[in-house]
């Protein structure tokens, strides 16, 4: 049950995707252009990403190693053929929201990339672990991005006003710019965070000197010292 | 809409990466280097090609008919992935050259959502074979542009001090951005 845990919160935020592991950037950049579409993604690929891993890890050893990509293909296409009809079943308006990129889960480098790193190697229950937290991470991730571009782009939250009378809207945060952008500033800031915490910490230690933690190029920081 | 439209709409007003935001994975992935940038381009232009006329035939002579529109998505995926797999022993064999520059960017091209997306988006538009694969030629090489262009920069970027946070995916994020943005002024040409 530990492992269980363990496996779950990674995701959460150790490894949250798109922000610590850079998989599965189209769904990211295209459908984050209201918090309410941006909920509605994350939770279809917390769906096919569980599901997939879940069968992936039951099959992982019927299957030869030559074809394993091939067969991980078909079963996350079938999810989300399935994830397509029960979309058009139960949330039709957000169907047509999304549009192409419904179909499109099949290519998210996500849903490969943990079949692959993870659910081929890894016992069921930690499978799902993964495809859970991993999921809802990445739901997390898009619901925040597709805020701040709902918020800042079209002065709404959810649909409902949140802004001052008078706001202006930045039309350009909810097209394709904006959510480069967006990203990209959210990235920076992360890595600010994290640089920050390093320095302090090194600070606090006995070494006194920012490369106390031996820039390794693993962060921001050491590939920053290269620059000096 | 004439062929001059459906080639200025699909490289420059609807550009696949810059407008659409689909195949983002190779755009930040594959653009360090001009050379890297031109054998990706080619490639997707290349498969992009065969994949929309493979799936459109499908679709229309055999999906249709027996009545499995659903399972569109699984079909073209399956397609897509043999179809690469085909072209990449083809060139190996017939052309080796080719396959020496291409060759180790094939596989990578079965999971970019340009080539599934470009067939999707021909069978949600309706489009006629000859339609789909100048569109499809088209978006590629939109693509390839907007590679180039990313790697023109990137390459520049190398020799430049960028702020300790931003450096590597953010910048080359934020650089994307301004290059959509100034895409947005081909808006209303079509």
């Amino acid at each position: 049950m530990n492992r269980f845990m363990q496996e779950f919160t990674k995701g959460l935020w150790k490894e949250i995707p798109p922000f610590r592991l850079m998989l599965g950037l189209c769904p990211v950049l295209a459908v984050t252009k209201s918090a309410e579409s941006g909920v509605g993604m994350g939770l279809a690929v917390l769906f096919v990403l569980t599901l997939s891993n879940m069968l992936i890890s039951l099959v992982r050893n019927f299957i030869p190693s030559k074809v394993r990509i091939a067969c991980f293909i078909t079963i996350s296409a079938t999810l989300v053929v399935a994830v397509e009809l029960l979309m058009q079943a139960y949330t039709y308006p957000l169907y047509l929201q999304l549009g192409i990129f419904v179909p499109l889960i099949v290519v998210n480098c996500i849903i490969l990339g943990r079949a692959e790193a993870f659910a081929a190697k890894n016992p069921v229950h930690l499978a799902i672990a993964d495809g859970l937290g991993i999921g809802l991470g990445f739901t997390m991730s898009l619901t925040f991005l597709g805020s701040i571009r709902e918020i800042l782009g079209a002065g709404t939250w959810f649909g409902h006003p949140v802004m001052w009378d008078g706001f202006q809207p930045f039309t350009i945060m909810v097209e394709a710019p904006g959510a480069f952008l967006c990203l990209g500033l959210t990235l920076a800031a992360m890595n600010y965070g994290t640089h920050r915490s390093i320095m302090k910490q090194s600070r606090e230690n006995a070494g006194n000197t920012p490369s106390a933690c031996g820039g390794c190029r693993a962060c921001a920081m050491g590939r920053g010292s290269d620059n000096d | 809409m004439s062929v001059f439209e459906v080639f200025i709409s699909a490289i420059f007003v609807n550009n696949i990466v810059l407008a659409q935001n689909l195949g983002n994975c190779p755009y930040l992935g594959c653009s360090k280097e001009k050379g890297v940038a031109l054998g990706m381009g080619t490639s997707v232009i290349f498969v992009t090609v065969m994949a929309t006329l493979c799936t459109w035939l499908v679709q229309k002579y055999l999906l249709v008919p027996i009545h499995l529109e659903y399972l569109q998505t699984l079909v073209f995926i399956l397609i897509i992935a043999s179809l690469v797999q085909f072209v990449e022993m083809f060139l190996k064999k017939a052309v080796p050259p080719l396959y020496a520059s291409l060759g180790i960017y094939l596989p990578l091209i079965t999971t970019n959502c340009c080539v599934l997306g470009v067939t999707l988006l021909v069978q949600r538009e309706q489009y006629e074979l000859m339609e789909s694969l100048l569109y499809a030629f088209a978006t590629g090489a939109g693509f390839l542009l907007a590679l180039l262009l990313m790697a023109g920069v990137r390459e520049r970027l190398e020799t430049c001090r960028v702020p300790t946070a931003m450096t590597g995916t953010p910048i080359a994020l934020i650089m994307a951005g301004i290059m959509s943005l100034s895409f947005m002024a081909f808006k209303g040409m079509v």
